[in-house]
């Protein structure tokens, strides 16, 4: 058949949320990160949300092994990944029945239409087959027998298994899409090249089965438009694409580099946070030590070890994995040692959701742990300033000699966005507490008297040896004291020293308005949700709502008591039932804090915040 | 080596004496440990501040405290992997763990059976007194059944652990077995400790004199001592008593303890001991062995350091990788730029 090309018009869009969905063996997660990868390099700014269940190979064709991936690509600056679709690839009944409510009416869904057999439609729950009844009605449909044209793809080639070539069909809808969106396939036939280099049979059926799905939707007549988004204006720079994870690991090798200390990370594999190590273990060649341990407690043991003899020591976990580290933790905080600890947040209490985000783990940072024991708590806001983050909490950690807890969550550590790389020689100085030999008036405990952070005296350096521990010492020897008013010192000294983080921390700025109706507070992982309805409203004409947004906890900046009585209402945004409002309350007991929490395991939508705050300026 | 005896004859145990007062009972056997260590030091030739004594939490803990090299007293049980983290840190410090029997067996059993699974150089002193000291006296996982304790009022119910059968069964490389009251053979295993390449655990037969008092005279005291105990010795005929006349023989997959000079029986029939062979199976009956109880260094099997497979997978690394600065690392791969 041949199809004359026709003559559509290339829609100009700014931004467009796509999202990909199938059975968690379908490959939407490859799929999704291709088409991502894609779009970087075309120049569109990008967000993205992988939600997969926690099963590895859940049931096939199960409602509750569905997997996807959505991405938010846009001409203009784009903050979240989306609330609302414009186009769902649905790969079998499953994944259309749970996405369906996302997709916006009259928008368009790509289906493999082999899929919906009796038997999938019967695990999808479905009585009739909705691709025939009216439950799609007011969307647009395009039905591909996907698996059917893959075969014909791979009709030439001899040899393949039927596995092989429908685990293959995913690159028949990223084909049909990258075509939609006017990218070309190169980049992926590039990354074909690298994954299949050892199974070179691979490369030629991946590549046949993009081709053709592009082919496919270049002739196809049904595809009611094509669509077009422009690259985003952006600073200039050289620029990657860049996971959370990856950032936060990235941003620690930076700040090895620049202290000239060596990266030690001791870590117990956990959801979500476990790309750390997996990323961390690679770098042998800048001489990191990444020591996978028998369990958390002996993550963050390890890490203390490394401290004490002079490595920059970190350990990373999640939620239950920073219960565990409670005690140690406190250890590390009696003996002043640098150490940071990184805990990506996930739903919660217990084992809760481990692949879906919430911020419920703020108190059991600041308090999780016996006796009055203050630590740093920092959060990254992004998934590209994991990389910011991450190097600031080694930052603080090494010149102020105590432990930083840095909060990330499950969404922006394994979402995705463009990062503008920063040379370690555009980074800033990482100072430290080493003390050399020779140093008569030397003691353990002898602080600057700025910073209030102690000496750093490592093995290996002559006449230094000293001995400390988790006993209460005196406040300058470090020896063993049980003196009432020498507990009572090093109490507040502990706290006064993290108090004084404060000068060297930025101030915090509100965006959009500095005084109005409604002051939007937020900290850590939703900036983009946040940031990306108040700046909607902006345009929309309420010039009254301003945005603050945290990444500072454990010290507070210092100027937010003035920035807050600038508004008439104050709404802090969380995903937990409320406890950075309380922190807020705590310090300013004048001031009337309003809510607005969820927790779903979900990111905010756009929508639904927008909602919330047109009801409070009403 | 050199420098080394230059080192060696450098210092003497006061250098080794902290400005700390030790606090430990009248006549508890860590006063023995303690100065045999302090004594042992010297002659190991190491340099003091490269030396790293780190404990968890029990009266043995506070051993850091009282010599004068790099120590942290840390929490209960986790004191080998804190110590880990030092020996992978700097592979070139001498590091070394003091624990007890509830520290390194009850809370801190997970991070004991691993260090020694992966062989990392470091040492470890595990003083086993059969009770929880400084919590005042509850039954420890040696306790014995039936044990009377604090905790145990009517008698221990739960069977213990024998250290040296766990230590091998976790993979231990090193395992010596000494008695608290001889402090010529606890310095001596100290300084074979020090020079064995791993992991090496020597758990001492330490009398509480407060809550446990004689656990260990009917095998420990003057009296009975030659008699009860076997000091094996690697390549030495496994001979023991007051006259040198018992030794242990195999006989049906088990040791046999015969007198030499009865029944046939001649030194030649007595079995040498091969600390340093890799199968533990003979190291493991000598282990679980109850008359006579072996004490010396049963097992000394040389195996690589889990510094020295990471040290060679990180060369093999360095000599193939593109990346020596981060920012190699930064823009490879797919990078774009932005006018």
């Amino acid at each position: 058949m041949i199809v004359e090309k026709s003559n559509l018009q290339s829609e100009a869009l700014e931004t467009v949320v796509i999202r990909f969905v199938g059975d968690s063996g379908d490959g939407m997660q490859l799929t999704g990160t291709q088409f991502t990868d894609t779009s970087a390099m075309f120049g569109n700014d990008i967000a993205t949300f992988p939600n997969y269940p926690s099963e590895i190979r859940a049931p096939q064709g199960s409602l509750f092994g569905v997997s996807g991936f959505q991405v938010h690509i846009g001409s203009v600056e784009v903050s979240t990944p989306g609330d609302n679709l414009d186009l769902l690839v649905a790969m079998n009944p499953a994944s259309l029945k749970t996405n369906l409510y996302a997709l916006k009416p009259g928008h368009t869904i790509i289906v493999d239409t082999d899929a919906f057999n009796r038997k999938n439609l019967e695990k999808a729950q479905y009585k009739t087959n909705p691709l025939e009844d009216d439950t799609l009605n007011n969307y647009r449909v395009v039905k591909v027998d996907m698996t059917s044209l893959t075969k014909e793809a791979l009709k030439d080639i001899e040899g393949l298994d039927n596995k092989t070539i429908t685990r293959s069909k995913n690159m028949f809808a990223l084909g049909m899409v990258y075509w939609m969106y006017g990218r070309t396939t190169e980049h992926t036939i590039d990354f074909f090249k690298k994954k299949f280099r050892k199974e070179p049979h691979l490369i030629d059926v991946n590549t046949k089965v993009l081709k053709a799905g592009y082919h496919f939707a270049e002739t196809l007549e049904f595809i009611p438009n094509a669509y077009s988004v422009s690259p985003a204006k952006m600073p200039s720079g050289t620029y990657r694409v860049i996971m959370g994870n990856t950032a936060t690991a990235w941003g620690f090798l930076a700040a090895a580099e620049k202290s000239g200390l060596e990266l030690f990370l001791g870590s117990y594999p956990i959801t979500p946070a476990t790309d750390i190590l997996h990323e961390l273990v690679k770098h042998k060649h800048f001489g990191v030590k990444a020591f996978q341990a028998e369990d958390e407690i002996a993550g963050i043991s390890s890490a203390i070890g490394a401290a004490f003899a002079g490595d920059l020591a970190i350990t990373t976990t999640s939620g239950p994995g920073l219960a565990l580290k409670g005690e140690a933790l406190g250890l590390a905080i009696m003996m002043e040692l640098p150490i940071v600890v990184v805990n990506v947040q996930r739903g919660g209490p217990s084992t809760g959701l481990p692949t879906k985000t919430e911020q419920s783990d703020l108190f059991q940072a600041m308090y999780g742990r016996n006796g009055e024991s203050p630590a740093i708590v920092i959060a990254a806001s992004t998934p590209a300033n994991c990389f910011d983050f991450a190097f600031q909490a080694a930052k603080l950690a090494l010149e102020h000699m105590t432990p930083v807890i840095l909060l990330t969550d499950g969404y922006i550590a394994n979402g995705s966005a463009p990062w503008k790389i920063q040379s370690i020689e555009d980074l800033p100085e990482i100072k430290n507490n080493l003390v050399k030999e020779g140093d008569d008036n030397w003691s353990p405990y002898i602080r600057n008297e700025q910073t209030l952070a102690r000496n750093w005296a490592i093995p290996g350096t002559t006449g230094l040896e000293h001995r400390i521990g988790g006993l209460e010492k005196d406040s300058i020897t470090g020896n063993v004291s049980h003196a009432p008013e020498n507990h009572e010192i090093m109490t507040k000294v502990r706290a006064e020293k993290v108090k004084r983080v404060q000068d060297v921390i930025p101030e915090i700025k509100t965006e959009f308005a500095t005084t109005g109706d409604l002051l939007v507070v937020g900290w850590g992982g939703t900036y983009g949700s946040l940031h990306s309805a108040v700046k909607q409203m902006n345009h929309e004409g309420y010039k009254n709502i301003g945005l603050a947004h945290f990444n500072y906890i454990n010290p507070l900046p210092k100027n937010i008591g003035d920035l807050l009585t600038k508004f008439k209402k104050i709404v802090v945004c969380e995903l937990n039932n409320g406890q950075f409002v309380n922190i807020l309350r705590m310090h300013f007991t004048g001031i009337e804090f309003l809510q607005y929490n969820k927790i779903q395991g979900l990111p905010f939508g756009n929508s639904e915040l927008m909602e919330a705050f047109k009801k409070l300026i009403k | 080596m050199i420098m080394e005896t230059a080192v060696e004859n450098k210092y003497t145990y006061k250098d080794f004496e902290s400005d700390q007062e030790v606090r430990w009972c009248p006549g508890c056997d860590d006063y023995v440990i303690l100065r045999s260590m302090q004594k042992a030091l010297p002659e190991m030739g190491v340099k003091k501040e490269d030396v790293v004594f780190v404990s968890g939490i029990g009266c043995s803990s506070r051993f850091p405290y009282y010599i004068d090299t790099y120590g942290m007293h840390t929490i209960h049980g986790r004191a080998p992997a804190i110590a880990s983290g030092v020996k992978l840190a700097n592979p070139s410090l001498s590091v070394w763990v003091a624990t007890g029997d509830g520290d390194a067996m009850a809370i801190g059993g997970n991070h004991f059976i691993h260090v020694l699974r992966r062989n990392i150089d470091l040492n470890i002193i595990l003083f086993n007194n059969e009770i929880y000291g400084l919590t005042k006296g509850q039954f420890s996982p040696t306790s014995t059944v039936g044990q009377k304790t604090k905790s145990s009022p009517y008698g221990n119910t739960q069977p213990p652990f024998n250290p040296g059968e766990l230590a091998l069964g976790a993979g231990a490389r090193f395992y010596g077995r000494i008695s608290g009251n001889s402090p010529k053979d606890i310095g001596q295993m100290l300084i074979e400790a020090h020079h064995f390449k791993g992991t090496a655990l020597i758990e001492v037969l330490q009398n509480c004199v407060i809550f446990n008092d004689g656990c260990y005279s009917n095998v420990t005291s003057k009296d009975v001592k030659e008699d009860k105990l076997i000091y094996l010795e690697h390549g030495k005929p496994m001979i023991f008593g007051k006259d040198r006349d018992k030794g242990l023989v195999l006989n049906n997959l088990k040791l046999e303890v015969v007198t030499i000079g009865e029944n046939g029986i001649t030194e030649a029939d007595i079995l040498i001991h091969d600390a340093k062979e890799k199968d533990p199976t003979m190291h493991q009956m000598l282990v679980r062995l109850e008359y006579p109880l072996s004490t010396g260094i049963i097992r000394s099997y040389n195996d690589l350091t889990l510094e020295e497979r990471e040290a060679e997978v990180t060369k093999q690394v360095k000599a193939n990788s593109k990346f020596t600065k981060a920012d190699d690392l930064f823009f490879s791969g797919e990078t774009y730029k932005v006018d």
